[in-house]
């Protein structure tokens, strides 16, 4: 045996450490792993979050709820609608606002959009890690409609901040309803296609089939919400458990999964998007007319054409953009099913028209909790995999 | 079950830990003592009829600029939710500015280990019995807790 031949014994007690990311392509975003691997298996794994820490909560300590919407959009940057509408709903549970119903089906509506817009992301990036390239390429060619379709309403293709306290900022202009029809007409075909790619393809089914598995025990006590516990067969769903916006007006079912690996949590996104698309089109179908704001004068921000000729309402828009006013005291935790998972506000007001600590419950920062008794005992590969079956986005985990 | 009669049932289990009931929005607090913590989040975790399996948030607030406040600094804050019958409970528990201890309940839900880190590296909390008690989103060598109401937002 020459001097350079090491025993098969001494190859596999070698442990070596690596050291995966911020800056990698695969960690969606600045996610930095510590992994010990023996061979090409890992033994531990030391997620270490925070390259994306900008102070959120504390920053929120000085803005008023108002200003507060725009600071939610760049939580979870890809589906900006959703935190929007988990923090005004969250303020509206404080101070017992009524929301109008037409303003309740333009929030649903958007929402489910902006899901939509979520998984595609989702879906491309997780394929384009593990390989299957081309998927890719479709999902972004009809997120870019879906984009389209937020311009329409919104005028920003991203950060929104389209949902206000009491309401919606404007009304859905009347061609985007056309539009929207159009796309839920082409979308279930897109769908297919995206899913014929993968379903069934052997390189897809090899590295997704028993991967990253939880229990149903384990997932819903390591915290995991939203598609990635469904995959494990939990039936938990917070537009079901506490129906927010329209979502008790609606009909949807909640897709669920079995075995809880990599494969599952696919199958449930996949299935999500084709619910999105039917509670989509019952909106369409049901939107009915009305305002869109609520009409309690405490918190309706007064519609610009009213500032522009009314006195009271200038002073009252001018109050409400500078200090907003008084809200009452008392401490409120409410949670709504963001495309990552729960997105939870708790919220302690003093009184004021600031929060008085903001605490935002980041489905992504649990899921990277979770990651390492996800990873342990597969092969280095498949934290690729993992990575992408938790569907995570830093800017909400570091805050 | 709603969320008063789990109240109710805390105080017949443990009586003489709960300090009392607070109720906004239709959603309920219990104050607790801090010696039992754990005790307490064991029997809502095990209890057939509570099965309070997920632990949704872990936080701590810190009340020394609140209004009229004149208890003890800080509250460590646990919002639960059952996802067996789906309801809600939060569980309040006041620590001193002294010694902001209290125990870890790591060992009941698994998550509670990354929101007790957070709590730690932002509000300076320390969980007793925690298995890995580090800084988690600041570097570690990081010098203050910056959600502390004291701590500046700005000039750093």
């Amino acid at each position: 045996m020459s001097s350079t031949d090491a025993t098969e014994k001494e190859i596999v007690q070698k442990e070596m450490t690596l050291n995966m990311g911020p800056q990698h392509p695969a960690t969606h975003g600045v996610l930095r792993l510590v992994v010990d691997l023996q061979g090409e298996t890992v033994v531990g794994c030391d997620p270490r979050p925070g390259y994306l820490h900008r102070g959120i909560e504390k920053w929120m300590e000085s803005r008023t709820y108002h200003q507060i919407i725009p600071i939610t959009d760049r939580l979870e940057y890809i589906t900006c609608m959703n935190n929007n509408l988990g923090w005004v709903v969250a303020v509206e549970k404080l101070a017992g606002i009524i929301v109008p119903e037409r303003a309740q089906f333009i929030r649903t509506l958007m929402a489910e959009l902006t899901r939509l817009s979520g998984h595609l992301v989702w879906l491309g990036t997780h394929a384009l890690d593990i390989g299957a390239m081309t998927v890719c390429m479709y999902t972004l060619r009809e997120r870019e409609l879906l984009l389209d379709l937020a311009e329409i309403v919104t005028g920003a293709r991203q950060t929104v901040s389209y949902v206000r306290i009491g309401g919606v900022r404007n009304d859905v202009p009347r061609d985007f309803l056309d539009k929207c029809r159009e796309f839920t007409a082409l979308f279930p075909k897109k769908l297919e296609d995206y899913d014929t790619l993968i379903r069934q393809n052997r390189i897809w089914l090899k590295r997704t089939k028993g991967i990253g598995k939880f229990s149903a025990e384990d997932a819903v006590n390591y915290g995991l919400t939203g598609a990635t516990l469904r995959g494990s067969g939990v039936n938990y769903d917070l537009r079901k458990v506490e129906p927010y916006a329209a979502y008790d007006k609606v009909e949807f079912d909640v897709p669920l999964g079995r075995e809880g690996d990599v494969y599952d949590r696919y199958i449930v996104r996949i299935n999500e998007m084709r619910q999105s698309v039917r509670i989509i089109n019952q909106c369409l179908d049901m939107l009915p007319a009305g305002p869109i704001m609520t009409d309690d004068p405490r918190y309706a921000v007064p519609d610009k054409a009213t500032v522009m000729t009314n006195m009271e309402a200038l002073a009252h828009q001018f109050v409400l953009m500078s200090k907003w006013v008084n809200m009452p005291k008392g401490e409120v935790y409410v949670a709504t099913e963001a495309p990552k998972g729960e997105l939870g506000f708790f919220i302690v007001s003093d009184g004021s028209g600031r929060p008085y600590r903001v605490k935002i419950r980041a489905p992504s920062f649990v899921h990277v909790g979770a990651l390492p008794k996800m990873v342990t005992g597969h092969m280095v590969a498949d934290v690729i995999a993992c990575i992408g079956t938790i569907d995570i986005v830093l800017g909400e985990c570091d805050r | 079950m709603d969320a008063d009669q789990i109240a109710k049932m805390i105080e017949e289990k443990f009586s003489g830990q709960v300090l009392g009931t607070v109720t906004h929005a239709g959603q309920v607090g219990v104050m607790l003592k801090s010696e039992m913590i754990r005790d307490v989040c064991r029997f809502l975790h095990d209890e057939p009829s509570i099965r309070m399996d997920h632990l949704a948030d872990l936080t701590a607030v810190d009340y020394s600029t609140y209004p009229g406040d004149t208890g003890p600094r800080f509250e460590v804050v646990y919002n639960m939710i059952s996802t067996v019958y789906g309801h809600r409970i939060r569980l309040k528990v006041r620590v001193s500015d002294d010694d902001p201890r209290i125990d870890t309940v790591t060992s009941i839900w698994q998550t509670a280990n990354w929101h007790e880190r957070e709590t730690y590296d932002l509000m300076g909390i320390v969980f007793n019995g925690h298995p890995d008690l580090r800084r988690i989103l600041l570097p570690e060598d990081w010098v203050g807790h910056p959600l502390r109401k004291e701590y500046p937002l700005k000039g750093y």
